[in-house]
């Protein structure tokens, strides 16, 4: 039940599906090498682009950062031994596998084939399998709850006396944030599914449009849970890069309560802007205008955390090592993915680019670039207080730059090739595509290499990696005054914390 | 719930401190997702009621005010019964903390009874589901408003049963750690959260009946 | 931190038994107000109602009442951004 090696377990579960999710997303970018059909059929390739997202939405980077890290960490840098329900904690880790084995076991039985979305008539209709995905994603979403529910009644009630909110490091407050979307948010999903599920073998009608349903509706009670859903993964993203920075550029944050403002601001407007995934579905231009605004709004409190992350490596003693490094690439990644989705918050440019392989490379900017790269910064950042082992920081930095050409290699002709029309989602394309699409299909390769040797060079570091002296980074949060890796009671008597999580400048130190 | 509710009485290994505080939080955001949840079906009620308001008028007339209404007395009193249940735990009135949660599951049983008997009518009726074998044929005469209403109807009415039925289950649950000496007058919080969940069953109820039963 | 001292506030019977009383009441109203018709009114009617006796139960059986003020602030937070989806989703409905 300790809170580490829960973390731990998550750590090696999400790790492997994650593996399988690129592995997936490898062979179905192969059958797009060229134009026609090469390798699968239309319904195979539905299904590997379905099995992809599931896994890698639901198995990887919803669980990922929070679940992992923040179990890890959260007690640690509240100066608490464990979280406020450490059984329920258990509970949820047993919840997120037997969901996990559920989805596998529909992958292994056909797989269901109508995108992460479920969107109906189709899901209720479809032969492919979508009830077992559906009572997946159902469980998931229960132990992704339950972790939520722990956080957020940790963070209330076991943080050390001598930390008020405004002390706490700005990942605890991004967790916290996150949490609350968790909690509020998952059950709307939930509950919308098992309608689905109703409307398959009962035939209730609400989705069925030849029984008078709206399938629109479905649209919107998706989507008020799936667009939070994507700050429940980028939200956990920006604490990490919150952290690292200061700690690499030896400067105090710039802006820390605008910092924690502005995770609460996100985690409230990205609640409302949900109907912008439905600009073409036919919903009422004022709906649709009232959206748009709300969307553009969003851009405020990131652009927030951009600026002060820029401030605070303005003139400060930056170290390149590889946290580091790969969370400037997150700041170019996410940025780009931003900016290119303020042309999707634009109704006149969403008619032209909405389902095409722009959409395609902007949410792998923000997700892949924004979520992906900063559960790799975190891992190559907290590793050493893991395990107490370093890894072979050669090996992680080539790692990163292949990650970093392949990746936009894979992206930036989706760009270009969804510019100029090319829908998402179809297993072929025109002649005219294939200059984009084969471009896309080698990036991948090295994207997948990049990614396989980060993986592969941690494992080994946790294998046979050298012992690493305490507190590598010099970092001042509380989670490097315990011994690493920490025993499963970090702190024999509550820590008393003296200085705020960042005063680099003032010469504060742990020793 | 009884997981989290076990925590504060579980012996976490260190420390093995009581946190009635924390624990009440985490109950409440458990009833949070409870709302949301309800909640989106309402939305979904919502949205069709405006589509089909007369459908739904018409469809709504069929089912039993008396009975409903019936169902709406028993549950408020069981309600009552369980806050003074809790009420005599905390004035060391075992006994009677006891009798009284018996009472709240009485209710709660009486409830499914009486939700048994109206269904049973319903389906005799031919009213069910309309992608249901028995009653597609007799549904698909209906107008669409009114397909959506019983859909949503059997739907809610169902999903609040089940929830009866899990309260009721947590309620025989608490009686039992009352019972063993598990839940006391200084460590009721078991009992208290059972409570809690029973209160939001009732809540959910309270809207439900007059949104079924008394569309005008 | 979890050493204050917890005094859990007890209710008088009296004040359940009143308050049990008043949801009874109220239920009358609305199955009374039924045979009444009031139009348009009627659903924005019955929905007072039901969330007057939503209220008091939550107050009272629930003890929200007594609660440190984190609890009504929490509710708060929660009942608030539901009510903001229902008004986002009718935005769409009601001007289809």
């Amino acid at each position: 039940m300790d809170h580490k090696r829960i973390g731990i377990m998550y750590l090696l579960a999400v790790g492997l599906f994650f593996t399988v999710g690129i592995l997936f997303a490898v062979t179905f970018r192969l059958e797009l090498f060229s134009p026609g059909q090469q390798f699968f059929s239309n319904g195979v390739y539905n299904r590997l682009l379905t099995t992809h997202a599931v896994i890698m939405i639901f198995l990887f980077i919803i669980p990922g950062i929070p679940a992992i890290f923040g179990n890890f960490l959260l007690p640690i840098m509240i100066g608490a031994n464990d979280v406020s329900f450490p059984r329920l904690n258990l509970m949820s880790w047993y919840l997120f596998m037997i969901g996990a084995l559920i989805a596998v076991t529909s992958v292994i039985m056909g797989g269901p084939d109508t995108g992460w979305t479920f969107y109906v008539p189709y899901s209720a209709l479809t032969e492919g399998r979508v009830v077992l995905p559906i009572i997946a994603v159902f469980i998931l979403g229960w132990s992704s709850i339950l972790t939520g529910l722990n956080f957020v009644t940790t963070v209330h009630r076991l943080r050390a006396p001598s930390m008020p909110w405004f002390k706490m490091p700005l990942f605890v407050w991004a967790i916290y944030a996150t949490s609350w979307i968790q909690v509020i948010a998952t059950p709307v999903v939930g509950i919308t599914l098992l309608l689905v599920l109703m409307e398959r073998f009962m035939g209730i009608g609400i989705f069925d449009p030849t029984k008078g349903g709206d399938p629109v509706l479905y649209q919107h009670l998706f989507w008020i849970y799936s667009h939070p859903a994507v700050y429940i993964m980028i939200l956990p993203a920006m604490g990490v890069a919150s952290e690292i920075i200061p700690v690499f550029c030896r400067k105090t944050i710039f802006g820390y309560k605008f910092i924690a403002a502005s995770s609460i601001a996100i985690a409230a407007i990205g609640s409302l802007v949900w109907a912008h995934h439905m600009f073409t579905s036919g919903i009422a231009d004022y709906a649709r205008i009232l959206f748009s605004l709300l969307t553009f709004l969003v851009a405020i409190p990131s652009a927030v955390k951009v600026f002060n992350w820029m401030a605070t490596m303005y003139k400060g003693s930056i170290r390149m090592e590889t946290p580091f490094i790969l969370t400037v690439i997150f700041i170019i990644l996410f940025a780009i993915g931003g900016f290119t989705g303020l042309t999707h918050g634009a109704l006149s440019t969403d008619i032209h680019l909405h389902d095409t392989s722009y959409v395609v490379a902007h949410f792998h900017y923000t997700m892949l670039g924004g979520g992906g790269v900063m559960f790799f910064a975190a891992l190559h950042y907290w590793f050493p207080l893991m395990s107490g082992k370093m890894y072979n920081k050669k090996v992680a930095n080539l790692g990163v730059a292949l990650f970093f050409i392949g990746f936009n290699m894979v992206y930036i002709p989706l760009f270009i090739a969804g510019m100029y029309g090319m829908p998402r989602r179809y297993a072929t394309y025109l002649p005219e595509y294939t200059i984009w699409h084969r471009t896309s299909t080698i990036g991948s390769w090295f994207l997948a290499s990049g990614l396989i040797l980060m993986l592969v060079n941690i494992l080994w570091a946790a294998k046979k990696g050298q012992k690493c002296a305490p507190n590598p980074w010099k970092g001042l949060t509380l989670e490097w005054t315990v011994p690493m890796p920490p025993p499963e009671f970090q702190f024999k008597d509550v820590p008393v914390v003296t200085h705020g999580p960042y005063e680099y400048a003032t010469g504060a130190s742990h020793e | 719930m009884s997981e989290l509710v076990a925590e504060a009485h579980g012996h976490a290994p260190h420390e093995a401190h009581r946190d009635p505080m924390g624990t009440k939080i985490g109950m409440w955001l458990f009833l949070f997702t409870e709302v949301t949840l309800f909640g989106t079906i309402f939305i979904a009620y919502g949205v069709y009621l405006y589509m089909y308001r007369l459908d739904f008028q018409r469809a709504s007339g069929e089912l039993n005010i008396p009975i409903g209404a019936m169902n709406t007395i028993v549950l408020l009193t069981s309600s009552l019964t369980m806050a003074l249940a809790i009420q005599a735990l905390q004035r060391k009135k075992t006994g009677m903390s006891l009798g009284l949660m018996a009472v709240t599951v009485l209710c709660a049983v009486a409830f499914l009874v009486i939700k048994t008997f109206e269904w049973s009518a319903k389906f005799h009726h031919h009213i069910g589901p309309s992608g249901l074998d028995a009653f597609a044929p007799h549904m698909a005469l209906r107008p669409m408003g009114e397909r959506i209403f019983f859909g949503l109807y059997f739907t809610m009415a169902g999903i609040h049963a089940l929830h009866v039925i899990i309260g009721g289950i947590a309620i025989l649950f608490a009686m039992f750690r009352v019972k063993s000496g598990k839940s006391t007058w200084d460590k009721p919080e078991f009992v208290e959260y059972t409570g809690l969940y029973w209160h939001l069953v009732d809540l959910v109820w309270i809207y439900l009946f007059p949104l079924l039963y008394l569309i005008h | 931190m979890s050493h204050e001292a917890e005094h859990p506030h007890i209710l008088p019977t009296s004040v359940y038994v009143a308050v049990w009383t008043g949801l009874i009441a109220l239920t009358g109203v609305t199955v009374g107000a039924h045979y009444v018709d009031m139009r348009h009114l009627a659903i924005p009617a019955i929905m007072v109602v039901a969330t007057v006796k939503a209220t008091l139960v939550l107050l009272y059986f629930m003890h929200i009442r007594f609660e440190k003020p984190l609890f009504p602030l929490m509710i708060m937070v929660t009942l608030i951004t539901y009510a903001i989806f229902v008004v986002l989703t009718f935005s769409d409905y009601l001007y289809r």
